[in-house]
């Protein structure tokens, strides 16, 4: 007796470490993108179990609410300095990854991050780039574009009172104990891919003990743009990655100084 | 042949789907789920390829996609 199955293949689900649950972010919001691909790459590195997520304060937070790991809540920026502090007690047995965007990371936070960089702490830093402070209502964010109006540049930001976009993964990219920085976006699905590529690569780097790795996401706000979700993945693709190249700023599998020196003084 | 699962009470509406299906696979309905959004139904007439670009960049992750 021959039994007839349907064969059916999986192209798209859930990922087992996602929550089956209704997302609290805004229709359109691409931070439900990112979560979708922080699970995908904690799934295929099997590491749900010991996997901690720094929180920041933003949007970008509520990946609390529909992911399947466990989390620690910091204050507005400090998530590099609370995941320093995570990591060091954890050392190689847990992984530590923070969520940030543009406010926590860039503005209050900037502090935390370089000297986090600095450090070369063995993080992994998730920074949601959507050019402005999108969880109070769409203000200027150190990723604003020039000439972008936002509730606190009603004219357009103007670069001789507010200054200029600030260029995080590039930045990242300048200490020597960063193993990995790079720029991705997510307006396309060949861009989804490498994002999804970009964000194991940084997991990896923790995981084989190297050094800090950073993944800057470009990704669309709808209410801070004011504009409908398609409009803003065009205007992400039209403006925000004329200023924001993508790509790798840095790859290295071995954190070495320079020099060091030997007992003299200078 | 592909089958994309919609879950019409996931959907927010935001029409990310349509915008990102190279085939036109997808559309708005003309119906509101519970929440009041309306939300998204397949049309495809053969064209799908069951590329997932709909389900893997839906913000709700209200859409799943299977081969059959």
């Amino acid at each position: 007796m021959t039994v007839k199955s349907r064969a059916k293949k999986v192209l798209c689900e859930r990922p087992k470490s996602r929550m089956d649950v209704d997302s609290p972010l805004c229709p359109g919001c691409q931070h439900g993108v990112i979560g979708r691909i922080l699970c995908e790459v904690i799934d295929e590195l099997e590491i749900q179990g010991k996997t901690i997520c720094i929180a920041g304060v933003g949007c970008h937070a509520m990946t609390l609410f529909t992911t399947n790991i466990d989390f620690v809540q910091a204050l507005h920026g400090r998530a590099p300095g609370v995941g320093t502090g995570v990591k060091r007690a954890v050392g190689r047995e847990k992984i530590v990854f923070t969520v940030q965007g543009d406010g926590d990371l860039a503005s209050i936070g900037i502090g935390d991050v370089i000297h986090a960089a600095n450090r070369g702490e063995k993080l992994t830093i998730i920074f949601c780039n959507n050019s402005a402070y999108g969880t109070t209502g769409g203000q200027m964010a150190p990723t604003t574009l020039l000439g972008q109006v936002t509730t606190t540049t009603p004219d357009g930001r103007r670069y001789e009172d507010a200054g200029f976009p600030v260029h995080i993964a590039e930045l990242m990219a300048t200490f020597p104990g960063v193993a990995y920085s790079a720029r991705c976006a997510l307006t396309s699905l060949a861009n989804y891919n490498k994002t999804k590529k970009a964000v194991k690569t940084a997991f990896k780097k923790q995981m084989d003990g190297i050094g800090l790795g950073i993944v800057e996401i470009l990704s669309a706000c709808p209410p801070a743009l004011k504009l409908s979700p398609t409009k803003a993945v065009e205007w992400m693709e039209n403006y925000m990655m004329a200023e924001y190249p993508l790509g790798e700023f840095k790859n290295v599998d071995t954190v070495t100084p320079k020099y060091i020196l030997k007992g003299e003084g200078a | 042949m592909i089958k994309v699962v919609i879950n019409a009470e996931r959907c927010k509406g935001c029409s990310l789907c349509i915008h990102f299906c190279p085939k036109g696979s997808l559309s708005m309905g003309d119906l509101l789920n519970t929440k009041g959004y309306q939300y998204v139904i397949f049309t495809d007439g053969g064209e799908c390829t069951g590329c997932a670009a709909c389900g893997k960049l839906c913000p709700d992750l209200a859409i799943n996609v299977y081969r059959e």
